[in-house]
């Protein structure tokens, strides 16, 4: 694959808000539970808000906020957070090709906006030969303030929305990462290491360790197997 | 409207945690230009990144989990669009319910 020269323009930072709208409705049932559970654990809209705004990672918020208190944990929150979102550190590096060419807030600024579902569909792009970093940029502002607003919208509704756990609905998440990992994937010599991934990932889940364990587990081990197959070859 | 003091600190704390890991990963491998072999573990990395994390829910759903799982890949490779990929797969977890 030859490193074309990588961009950075509107164009492809529209493109990514119309992709980020297409995965809104998906993230919706999520956001609306974030904001309930702020709100019963006595956060302030303004509160619940800004969290979302600063932190914008749903499964870091949810699991900090199943721990708040009085007086807020700080040190607690924290540390979850810092847990919880490990695996966005390996991501900012897999997007390198596109990071690389970029300087000051561009980089730094749109680093700011990665998640799961906007590297997912930029990692695709890229491999297909996309080479407009703004996509990055595009999506994750869009995700920011879709998240942000239904969060706010969950903490003002929280008395008229009572969603079971385990509700399907919430299968929305899941179904999400599937449908991502649809273009992510580059044929055969992918099996194997995803396979190890999986059960790598399961091993340490049914084995009753919490997040982000099981997820850096199946990374890691998958990533590895790849790595040591393709270097056999 | 309120805003105290120690809610805002955890949050900034939280902020601060999630900024340093999504530019920190990054920054380290423009730091220390990895060897061939970490190279290649990042090539890999998406994909199995993605897998790690839907495997133990999907394992620990069961069947029907699993089934909704086959039913949102199939749609995405058969309609190419994520919102009726999605909704397919959560429709089938559903109705799979209301069944039960």
């Amino acid at each position: 694959m030859k490193p074309g020269p990588v961009v950075f323009t509107r164009v492809g930072a529209l493109r990514g808000a119309r992709l980020a709208v297409g995965l809104l409705p998906a993230m919706v049932p999520f956001a609306l539970v974030v904001g309930v559970v702020a709100d019963s654990k006595g956060l302030s809209f303004l509160e619940t808000v800004l969290m979302s705004a600063l932190v914008f990672a749903g499964t870091s918020q949810i699991v900090a906020l199943e721990l708040w208190r009085e007086p807020a944990p700080v040190l607690g929150a924290t540390l979850a957070a810092l847990v919880i979102n490990l695996r966005l550190a390996p991501m900012g590096a897999a997007l390198s090709p596109w990071l690389d060419r970029l300087r000051g807030i561009r980089l730094w600024g749109t680093l700011a906006t990665l998640v799961d579902n906007t590297f997912a569909v930029c990692i695709a792009d890229q491999r297909q030969g996309g080479r407009d970093a703004a996509l990055l940029l595009g999506m994750g502002v869009t995700m920011w303030a879709g998240w942000t607003l239904m969060t706010g919208v969950g903490h003002a509704a929280a008395g008229l929305i009572r969603l079971p756990p385990g509700h399907p609905v919430f299968f929305a998440g899941i179904a999400t990462i599937l449908a991502l990992m649809v273009p992510i994937w580059r044929g055969r010599g992918d099996a194997m290491p995803w396979v190890v991934a999986g059960i790598a990932a399961a091993a340490a889940h049914f084995a009753g360790l919490g997040p982000p364990w099981p997820v850096l587990a199946g990374a890691l081990c998958g990533a590895a197997a790849g790595a040591w197959r393709d270097g056999r070859r | 409207m309120s805003l105290r003091p120690d809610v805002l600190l955890a949050i900034l704390g939280m902020a601060i945690a999630t900024y340093a890991l999504r530019a920190g990963g990054y920054a380290l491998l423009r730091a220390f230009r990895p060897g061939p072999f970490v190279q290649a573990m990042l090539h890999h990395m998406p994909g199995c990144i993605f897998v790690a994390f839907v495997a133990p829910p999907l394992l620990q759903g069961g069947v029907p989990h699993l089934i909704a799982a086959a039913v949102t890949v199939g749609a995405m490779l058969a309609l190419r669009s994520y919102l009726l990929a999605i909704a397919a797969g959560v429709g089938a977890l559903w109705a799979l319910a209301l069944a039960a």
